[in-house]
């Protein structure tokens, strides 16, 4: 038996988190986490998924829940979009400073104001700085795999971080597409039973979240970093792990995707990448050397692996789908910080795409590397993002 | 005979905190946990208490205890009971011991999330009547005309002018099986209120009045006094709540007049000095009176004796 149906992503997200046993699950209802979270609720309705669901007031209070139930021992999982993401940011902080391995899924979609429930990647990109890692997938395939990979990295030792898969809203949580499943005994061998490192026991009182000053504080700090350099080697494992039971491969922390010999990458996350992946197509049919770098891990940082991909490469044109107000995107941003002071970096051109849903064709994308080419044939490098398909006639003057 | 040192060893919640002297919140964490026994998880959202007991490398818990956050102290310990539930070791109890700031103010949505959902767990709110910890802000409990660093009285105000959150029965109209009122002066009266919520399941909720000598302005070895004229004037009435409806009071030994409480205290000095504001006091006895008829403190006639 072939075990692989059309489904939605959302569907596909449920499925891999009961396959991973999680014994508490919160959640507060945005769009469009939503059918994620009902459908788990079903699962837990009716007795096909052995599990606490605790139907909180808040976002805030759905991470808290999570974070107690972590506190406690138990695998955790939660997921929200948008506000919801904003109002969890206090939570996280603090969650990953006391290393609490819960996973949530980050429904990516844009912030208010103005009000909108359409994609970009401002919500989970705006908790960047807080010590969850974040994984970004393309498909729902891979929001599937990447739901498995998440808890065992989120619980690894070596680890012990919340861990976020974003997924784009409404263009994967809520469009079909053929998933592979793993059998339970599979996913049961690739991540066996949380056995948590410390948690709550009454025969080991120990105090959580204590008041740290100055003489310690910093250390705290610098171990979660610590943290998030070696969670790239088990994300790097973990996924080779998974690739030995499920056949698929979407490359490391970094997908190349025909960058063997470009002379310009281009670099995205999310489903974005899949329309990016159409436009190489077509100018490599047109013979430009066209390639795309998409980012699969964004916290931890992949920069080596980035720099293996576009060292040889001249311009690197990055579609952010996020904005830093006053300054750029953060991917831009983070890229020129790591390229900088390696001998021979590629330019980097930072183009702003797809805010609040702003379609992004294929023909949008070349625009990109058309204009690309030019900032770097007239050596007019802008120091200001290039946004994508802004409608003139609706600015002020 | 068991010794005084044995005693001391069994303890849950010991010395060497940084409380202040006379702190009536430390005395009442202490009594709490005599009272529940060492089968229990406490957490502690942001304030004094968490202040005072964790700076990082010391700890007076001997049970396991956590902070995390101001504002999710209710569902930090929802979610602790949910894996406590699914790891079946659920004889163990979960209690948050939360000032008043998380509790009235900051929480309060989260308070009122976990009593509506039900969930297995005991909320005690060590009541201070203000954010003492960041020098003495208003709150949500702060009492009427009590000045705070951020009401102060002065030409155009006679200090907070807004009455306490009547939150005990905010709480039991949640539908809940056991909400108390309790005091730090009556440390009988607290161990058996939360014996008693001990022996409910579900959400429970104590609110005990616990002075403070550095906020409420008055010297460090009066805390229990003024604790006890709290009660003994009437405005602090010592109640149970089973099911939403009254179901035990604490009968006023000795009742005294509401000034002879607000007269020990820096925070109502304003009332007295430079001049009698006998309008708010009368309004503030008032009070009392009506907290005194409307439970039914007096013991006998209800007249004060």
């Amino acid at each position: 038996m072939r075990l692989e149906e059309v489904m939605e992503g959302s569907e596909a997200v449920a499925l891999a988190v009961k396959a991973c046993r999680p014994q508490v699950i919160s959640a507060f209802p945005i769009s469009p986490q939503t059918h994620i979270v009902e459908r788990l609720a079903r699962m837990v309705s009716d007795g096909d998924l052995h599990a606490e669901y605790v139907r909180v007031e808040s976002e805030f209070s759905a991470a808290s829940v999570v974070s107690g139930a972590s506190l406690a021992g138990s695998r955790a999982y939660t997921a929200s979009s948008s506000q919801g993401l904003l109002l969890m940011s206090e939570v996280l902080y603090a969650s990953a400073g006391m290393r609490l391995p819960f996973v949530m899924t980050g429904v990516n979609r844009t912030v208010s104001a103005p009000i909108s429930i359409q994609v970009d990647h401002q919500d989970t990109v705006s908790l960047r700085d807080c010590g969850v890692i974040q994984m970004y997938v393309e498909s729902c395939q891979e929001a599937y795999d990447a739901h498995l990979v998440a808890f065992k990295v989120a619980e690894d030792p070596r680890v012990l971080l919340p861990t976020m898969v974003c997924m784009d809203g409404w263009i994967l949580t809520h469009s079909y597409e053929r998933v592979s499943f793993l059998a339970q005994q599979d996913v049961d061998l690739f991540l066996p039973p949380f056995k948590p490192v410390n948690y709550l026991d009454v025969d080991n009182p120990q105090s959580w979240g204590s008041y740290a000053d100055e003489d310690v504080l910093m250390e705290f700090k610098y171990s979660v970093q610590q943290a998030m350099v070696r969670a790239k080697g088990v994300i790097k494992e973990a996924w080779e792990g998974l690739a030995r039971l499920t056949g698929r491969d979407y490359g490391g922390l970094v997908e190349g995707y025909r960058t063997q010999d470009a002379d310009l990458i281009l670099v995205a996350m999310g489903s974005m990448a899949g329309t990016a992946k159409e436009a190489v197509d077509k100018a490599r049919r047109a013979g430009d050397k066209l390639g795309l770098a998409r980012i699969r891990c964004y916290r931890p940082f992949p920069h080596e692996e980035l720099w293996e991909i576009l060292k040889a490469a001249e311009v690197v044109a990055v579609m952010d789908a996020n904005f830093s107000m006053g300054s750029e995107g953060a991917l831009a941003l983070d890229l020129k910080a790591k390229l900088y002071g390696r001998p021979g970096a590629p330019v980097v051109i930072p183009f702003v795409a797809g805010l609040g849903g702003r379609e992004v064709g294929i023909e949008t994308v070349l625009e990109m590397v058309h204009r690309a080419r030019e900032c770097v044939k007239k050596a007019d490098l802008p120091l200001e993002a290039n946004w994508m398909g802004l409608n003139e006639a609706l600015l002020p003057d | 005979m068991r010794s005084k040192k044995k005693q001391k060893s069994q303890e849950l919640f010991v010395s060497g905190h940084r409380a202040c002297p006379g702190c009536g919140m430390a005395l009442a964490v202490r009594h709490i946990l005599r009272a529940t026994g060492r089968e229990v998880m406490v957490v502690t959202p942001t304030g004094c208490l968490e202040t005072f007991t964790s700076p990082y490398g010391y700890s007076p818990w001997r049970v396991p205890w956590v902070h995390h956050l101001f504002e999710n102290g209710p569902s930090i310990a929802s979610g602790i009971a949910a894996a406590l539930r699914m790891q079946k070791r659920d004889r163990i109890r979960v209690l948050v011991i939360a000032g008043d700031g998380a509790t009235f103010d900051i929480g309060f949505g989260a308070l009122s999330g976990m009593l509506e959902r039900g969930d297995d767990v005991l909320y005690i709110c060590v009541d201070n009547g203000a954010y003492m910890n960041t020098g003495g802000q208003r709150s949500g409990a702060t009492p009427l005309y009590a000045s705070t660093t951020t009401d102060p009285p002065g030409k155009l105000s006679p200090g907070k002018v807004q009455e306490r959150k009547d939150l005990p029965w905010i709480v039991a109209a949640h539908n809940v099986p056991y909400v108390a009122t309790a005091s730090v002066a009556f440390l009988a009266d607290l161990r058996d209120k939360v014996k008693r919520a001990m022996s409910f399941r579900g959400p429970r909720y104590i609110e005990v009045d616990t002075p403070c000598p550095s906020g409420w302005g008055f010297p460090s070895e009066l805390s229990m006094e003024v604790g006890r004229r709290g009660v003994n004037c009437g405005l602090i009435p010592l109640l149970e709540i089973c099911n939403g409806s009254l179901s035990k009071v604490h009968k006023i030994s000795k009742r005294i007049p509401v000034e002879d409480y607000l007269r020990i205290q820096g925070r109502f000095r304003h009332l007295f000095e430079p001049r009698r504001e006998q309008g708010e006091l009368n309004r503030l006895q008032g009070l009392a009176d009506e907290k005194i008829k409307t439970y039914g403190l007096s013991r006998g006639a209800d007249e004060p004796s």
